[in-house]
């Protein structure tokens, strides 16, 4: 459902004086890292806080709770997406993938496999998001996605440094490992051309 | 083969990268029940609070209880060693502090509950800049002294004078986990808490004052950190206290974690630092007499800002010798957030001064700052203005040539004039600058630490310590010492979770310290278990005790050999302990607060880096080109995680000085409460060039397998970008001296810039 149909029906079925306070539970189905979840929760609960709270998958971080760290990056139908600022009933009938769900079958992805061989935390708290937005990353690039540095548009362009710094410009690490992380999406992703 | 020493990945590697290495707020779904808090805050940053009614809070849906000062069995006092930190003030001291909590089913009903709470306040006028609270008087201790020889006569007979003041901002941590405490009762009447706390044993003395109870009844486990950098040595303790009483009033389990707005408004963050110089100094550039004072703006508490001043008076020698000198240091009250330890520890902000001091010297007698650095550096046998002999100040010297010589620094800066010719608009600086930082607690007394090592039958090992892990690497570097202390691999070791029920009256994991003290304690139990080892294996070996060799889980004697395990299973049958303690405190070191003098460090760390950046003249916007970094971590226990801390401080400490800017309004309000308001280090800050070297053959004997200290010292690094923009700065002008505040904000450079054209101008 997109998102502008989502808020109209969120209006049309939702008595404004009681926000104040508390609106009804809806049930909802997530499909999360492949499995079907069943859901009670309230309209305006963020994709966040059900992850965490509600499906207790709490690899999924909040650092600030307002799409400027993201530390919440989560993927959704391949795409990566800031979870604090999605609410959760926007993503039924998608397929959301976290970081517990990309490894497949007890063997890391490759990239999770780089972080570990790059040193690409300190922490630890920015990872499951910075590795989440990298995956994504990806598929924008694949797609011949530009981005603000891409010089001639989607033609063939190269992963170069200025444009992964650029495309993970949106996930901090306080802790300032971002040389290993650039090391790590090297390992896997070097001269990956469009 | 020695664990230590080898590149190893973090100790949590694999649970970072799949989620499930767990952090305080990760814990919440194993506690049933569990109540949140939520505060009632201030608007205003001082004022008297006249009445609470507190009744409307409780016919709130979801709201379970209300804490107030008529809840607290014990003093509702967290102040962790002056007792100023009211938990229930009837005095508010900064904007949005807590007058009480409520405690709700979710984190909104409490939050619905505090707004429901009706508080009277009389609002008064607050002292928010340093220089109205000096002006008011108002300060929490007597000024701190520090000098060395008859300043005022040494400043008259210089040849050179100048004078100065500089501006330097805080910093908040941002830690990307903000604070994070859960309490609940347990099985046998006792309180116990996860707590994202760098000083377990304070957290548990705190909650123990509050509750009114002996410490036996509190036990504090930390799993680790999402981040700490002193922001949670002392300031995890409030959040604590509150989750205990919660728990301790309504007998359910009691969270608080403070969203980040709420962390930002409500936690001390890096001081911000008023200075005030006069140096006297030679035709060569050589100081001779130094007048500082540092004026701290320590906020509304007491808190850590003693010891923070004394360090930045202790550091504001960085590297050079000061012939006469005389510090001043001062903790100022104003009504804000009380500003705690944050990395450095009150070290960059002295170290700032006395690199800006000498950037100013080389200015005014038109010689390279380097070389007036240079001249300035300590020779083995000087003393530093505490006292303390400055062991292996030759060190200093050898990184300096050593990284001048690999950066290319001389053709660069060849190089860089170039540039600056041939470009009207955009100009380059590139600056070397060294660091020297003392290595040990200034308070003697919290150089000890203690460490619990159990052995089990099948040969499996439990490591136990004092140390809290935040990202450094702590527990990598443990785990490293304590399979080569008992020679078992890796796998056979389980680090545990710091807890105040392992080992007892635990120092804050802080100052740097936290491997030379809480690995040397593990050293000392491995060699206990050794000692009762080592005969058991001899007989089963048919060799003396000193020829049998622990590696590896295989205990060796010339041809023979058996596994760990069976050597331990040997010794559970001879009825010999297999469990032991380690403690250890560093020698030599001594300091006397009322003189500043003594010999407080049990070493130091150097290191130096060279930085390159490029300024564009119309917006002062700026860009780091190229760093070059050698850092002094003596042998390396762990590469890769030196190698972490050095480039993480050093971006750390970039952040400081030209990014993260914190403002307050007259009101006393923080305007930058967020990280959409508060510009941290990101991807694009990440230098374009970034090479880093751990210096080689530099065992430091004494300290923990020949390493050295690594936590904070690479943060004070970032001062070479500081200074190389104020050379891009000058070269808009005539070379003249820069004035810069601090932080370096594209703002402040572009005003500094035209200021310089300016100059130029006029001359």
């Amino acid at each position: 459902m997109p998102l502008a149909e989502v808020i109209l029906c969120c209006k049309s079925k939702t008595n404004w004086s009681a926000m104040t306070t508390f609106t009804e539970t809806q049930s909802i189905v997530l499909q999360v890292n492949g499995a079907r979840k069943n859901l009670s929760i309230e309209p305006r609960v963020s994709l966040l806080d059900a992850l965490r709270d509600y499906l207790h998958l709490t690899g999924t971080k909040k650092g600030c709770d307002q799409g400027a760290c993201g530390a919440c990056t989560v993927l959704v139908d391949g795409e990566r997406i800031n979870s604090c600022l999605a609410l959760a009933i926007q993503y039924e009938g998608c397929d959301i993938v976290t970081i517990e769900g990309l490894a497949n079958a007890g063997e890391l992805h490759p990239l999770q496999q780089a972080f570990i061989d790059q040193d690409g935390f300190q922490c630890g708290y920015c990872t499951p998001g910075q590795i989440c937005s990298v995956v994504g990353m990806m598929t924008e690039f694949g797609k011949g996605a530009p981005s603000a540095v891409t010089k001639d548009g989607t033609a063939n362009s190269e992963l170069t440094e200025e444009e992964v710094r650029e495309r993970m410009s949106g996930n901090l690490c306080r802790c300032g490992a971002y040389v290993g992380i650039r090391d790590a999406i090297k390992q896997v992703y070097g001269g990956r051309q469009q | 083969m020695k664990s230590a020493g080898q590149p190893m990945a973090h100790e949590s590697a694999g649970g970072h990268v799949t989620g499930s290495a767990l952090y305080t707020d990760d814990l919440l779904s194993r506690f049933p029940g569990v109540l949140h808090a939520w505060p009632v805050m201030s608007p205003f940053a001082y004022a008297a609070v006249l009445t609470i009614d507190t009744a409307p809070a409780l016919a709130v849906a979801g709201v379970v209880a209300t804490l107030t000062s008529s809840d607290v069995p014990g003093e509702g006092d967290t102040g962790p060693n002056r007792h100023d930190e009211p938990l229930f003030p009837t005095e508010v001291l900064f904007h949005s502090q807590p007058v009480m909590w409520v405690l709700g089913e979710s984190l909104e009903a409490a939050r619905l509950g505090t707004a429901a709470v009706l508080v009277r306040y009389e609002e008064r006028t607050p002292l928010v800049s340093i220089e109205s609270a000096i002006q008011a008087d108002s300060f929490h201790s007597p000024p701190l002294r520090l000098s060395r020889g008859d300043r005022a006569s040494a400043l008259a007979q210089s040849a050179h004078r100048l004078k100065g003041e500089i501006h330097i901002g805080g910093q908040e941590h941002f830690y990307l986990e903000t604070q994070a405490a859960i309490a609940w009762l347990d099985e046998s009447g006792g309180v116990a808490l996860h707590s994202s706390t760098q000083h377990p044993s304070e957290t548990q003395e705190i909650v123990a004052r509050v509750l009114g109870v002996a410490k036996h009844q509190v036990t504090v486990e930390c799993l680790r950190m999402g981040g700490a950098f002193g922001g949670k040595e002392v300031q995890a303790n409030t959040w604590a206290a509150v989750a205990a009483l919660g728990a301790q009033k309504t007998g359910r389990p009691v969270s608080v974690r403070l969203p980040r707005r709420l962390d930002m408004m409500l936690t001390g963050k890096r001081h911000p630092f008023l200075t005030k110089f006069e140096v006297g100094f030679a035709a060569d550039g050589k100081l001779e007499a130094l007048h500082l004072a540092l004026y701290a703006d320590a906020g509304w508490s007491l808190d850590l800002s003693e010891p923070i001043v004394w360090r930045a008076m202790f550091h504001a020698d960085n590297c050079y010798f000061l012939p006469a000198v005389d510090i001043t240091g001062y903790v100022v009250k104003t009504h804000k957030t009380s500003q705690t330890a944050f990395r450095g520890f009150g070290g960059p902000q002295g170290m700032l001064v006395i690199e800006d001091i000498l950037d100013r010297i080389a200015r005014t007698l038109q010689l390279p700052p380097e070389l007036v650095r240079q001249r300035n550096f300590y020779v083995e046998g000087q003393t530093t203005h505490y006292g303390q002999t400055v062991k292996d100040a030759s060190r200093i010297e050898r990184i300096w040539n050593e990284l001048k010589s690999t950066s290319n620094f001389v053709a660069r800066q060849q190089q860089v004039a170039e540039f600056n010719e041939q470009n009207e608009h955009h100009k380059r600086g590139i600056a070397i600058t060294p660091v020297k930082f003392g290595i040990s607690f200034t308070a003697t007394l919290f150089n000890q630490a203690g460490a619990t090592i159990l052995i089990y039958r099948d040969g499996s090992v439990q490591v136990n310590h004092g140390g809290t892990e935040m990202g450094q690497g702590l527990q990598t570097k443990i785990l490293q010492i304590a399979a080569d202390g008992l020679g078992v691999e890796l796998g056979a070791i389980r680090i545990m979770p710091t807890s105040t029920g392992k080992v007892p009256n635990t120092s804050a994991t802080a100052a740097s310290s936290g491997t030379d003290l809480n690995g040397a304690a593990v050293l000392d139990a491995c060699a206990k278990l050794r000692a009762v080892l080592a005969p058991v294996a001899a007989s089963m070996l048919n060799c003396l005790p000193d020829e049998v060799h622990f590696e590896q889980g295989i205990v060796l004697a010339a041809q023979q050999k058996a596994t760990f395990a069976e050597v331990v299973e040997a010794a559970y049958r001879q009825r010999l302990p297999l469990f032991a303690s380690g403690f250890y405190k560093t020698p030599e070191i001594h300091y006397d607060p009322k003189t500043g003098q003594g010999h407080p460090f049990y070493y130091y760390a150097y290191g130096a880096a060279v930085a390159e950046v490029e300024v564009d003249g119309f917006t002062g916007d700026m860009r780091t080109l190229r760093v070059d970094i050698l850092e002094d971590a003596g042998n390396s226990i762990s590469p890769i995680v030196d190698r972490g801390q050095i480039e993480g401080g050093f971006i750390q400490g970039a952040g400081w000085l030209t990014l993260e800017e914190l403002v307050w309004d007259a009101k006393g309000r923080l305007a930058t409460n967020g990280a959409s308001t508060y510009k941290l280090p990101s991807w694009m800050e990440l230098p374009e060039v970034f090479n880093v070297g751990i210096l080689e053959r530099a065992a430091e004997p004494g300290v923990v397998l020949g390493s050295k200290a690594v936590g904070e010292p690479p943060l004070m690094l970032a001062l070479s970008v500081r200074e190389a923009i104020r050379g891009a700065i000058a070269a808009f002008g005539d070379g003249g001296i820069v004035e810069l505040d601090s932080p370096a904000t594209p703002e402040r450079i572009y005003f500094a810039c035209s200021k310089a054209r300016g100059q130029a101008e006029d001359a």
